[in-house]
Formats: structure tokens, sequence, C-alpha cells
């Protein structure tokens, strides 16, 4: 039983990430296209964690906090780039970058 | 324990699909705070609570915070009303008191986690601080570029104040009263 529901965390995992990457390749507008990026990558930590547990091991957990700390700098990077994207596009569609200018 | 994974699951596919499908930013960012508490529900029944109390504070905490001073910063009255209608609560909170209820019915009863032994904050540590101690200082590494990067990337570059002082200048040479006002302006734009 337990095995079972271990094997469902992992679809839960495989779910998630598949709703993050329709709405990535869906949406336009820059920060719901972050925001479905830390859907994936929270998924992978999920599956991560699923792993772990199902061996009763701390390395699915360890390689979690990996991810974590990825998925910050992610965002932090990201971000700044919206508002400079959002500065000199004045929009916030990613459709809009579409020109190779400098 | 077998209940609360499934529950928590369900809330967790359905937020997400909420976060995927609103219109509207705030929203959606909202919704993503909730997939998070889902997601850290499901860790918990795993047998991880240092994670889930990780995802809690980390992700729902801080990088949530994050898009949050982005959509402020960015100031998108324009784009869209930061008006929440009256009914926009209702989703949210049934979907939070389902997690709430699953909380304290985690609490309060004797549960065994899924895999049959729950895997502890020292047992974490120990890995973490052992085999994997070469990730932890490359992860403090990647942090402190992460930030570096995002104070460069963001932040005005000098050709940009070369032209606003010379905008100034020229404003200041023209006599145009909104001159002495303008330096806060640019201090908010930035």
């Amino acid at each position: 039983m337990a095995a079972v529901s271990l094997d469902h965390a992992l679809v839960l995992a495989a779910i998630l990430f598949a709703i993050g990457f329709a709405g990535l390749l869906t949406r336009r507008n820059l920060i719901v296209v972050l925001a479905c990026i830390e859907i994936m990558l929270n998924a992978a930590g999920l599956a991560f964690v699923a792993a772990g547990a199902r061996w009763g091991q701390a390395d699915g957990q360890v390689m979690f906090l990996f991810v974590l700390a990825m998925a910050a700098a992610e965002v932090a990077v990201g971000l700044a780039i919206a508002i400079r994207f959002r500065q000199s596009v004045k929009s916030l569609d990613i459709d809009d970058a579409d020109k190779m200018r400098g | 324990m077998t209940a609360l994974f499934y529950i928590a699951a369900v809330v967790a596919v359905l937020s997400t699909l909420m976060v995927v499908t609103r219109r509207h930013l705030v929203h959606a960012l909202l919704y993503l705070v909730i997939s998070l508490f889902a997601v850290a529900v499901v860790f918990y029944t795993l047998g991880a609570p240092f994670v889930a109390a990780l995802e809690v504070i980390v992700y729902a905490g801080a990088i949530m915070m994050l898009f949050l001073f982005a959509v402020m910063l960015l100031n998108l009255q324009a784009d869209s009303p930061l008006r929440v209608p009256r009914t926009a609560w209702v989703g949210p909170a049934i979907l939070v008191a389902i997690l709430l209820a699953e909380m304290i019915y985690g609490l309060t009863m004797e549960t065994q986690p899924l895999a049959g032994a729950e895997v502890g904050p020292q047992a974490v540590s120990e890995a973490l601080y052992g085999p994997y101690v070469l990730g932890v200082e490359l992860a403090s590494m990647l942090l402190l570029a992460a930030l570096i990067g995002a104070r460069h990337v963001a932040a005005r570059t000098s050709d940009e104040e070369d032209a606003a002082a010379s905008m100034e200048r020229g404003r200041a040479a023209a006599g145009t009263p909104s001159s002495a006002q303008s330096p806060a302006a640019e201090e908010g734009d930035a």
C-alpha cells in the first residue's frame, strides 16, 4: 500500500510538471512564465523527495534543498530581467521580445 | 495518512491549474502560494517534515515575496486594475480550509508516514554537511552570483544615467519648473 502511494507521488509530480509546462508554453506574461518555471522546479523537487522517502534515505531531501537554492537564484535573476524588460520594451508580453536588437 | 496525501494532491493539482488559467496576475500568484502549501502537506505525508517546513518558509515565503515585490516594482496598475472582485476569495479560502483541516488532523492524530519511517532534520543535516558539503558550498556561490547578477541586471546602466543627467541639464537650462522634483521621480522609477 505504501509503495503504491509513493508511486502516486511520482504521478503527482508528473502532473504538476505537465501543468507547469503547459502554462509555460501558453501564457505570454513574463511573470506567469517565471511562476510556471517555479511549478516545474517544485515538481522535480517533489519527485526527488518521493524517491528519497521510498528508500528511506536523506539524499532526496538534500537534492530538494539544492533545487530550492537554484530556484531562488533563478527567480531573483529572472525578475531582475523582467524589470529591465518592462523598462525597455514597455510591456511584459514575451512575444514582444522577438527583435534581436541591442 | 494515505487519505491526507490524496486530498493534498488534489488541492495541489487544482490550485496549480488555477495558476495557469487565471488571467489576473496577482490571483495567479496567490493560487501559486496555495499550490506550494499543498505540496508542503504532501512532503509531510511522505515523511519529510524538514523539507515541508522549508517549502513553506523559502518557497511560499521568500520566493513568493520576491514575485509580489516585482509586481509592485513593475507598477502594473496601468495594464490590469488591481482591484480584487468581492467573490475572488472564495476559491482560495476553500482550498486553504481543506489544507488547514488536514494540518490539524495530522498534528492531533498519531499518523504514520507513507514510507514507514520519517527522515527527520538530523538525518538530512548529517547528509548535507557530510558527503554533500561541496554541494552546499556551490549553492552558496550560486546564490552570491545570483545576488550580484540580479543587482547588476536591475540597476540602471551608466549610459542611462548619462542620458538622464543630460536631460536634467537640458531641463535646468530651459528653466522648466518641474526640474526640482524630477530626481525624486527618477528614483521612484529605478
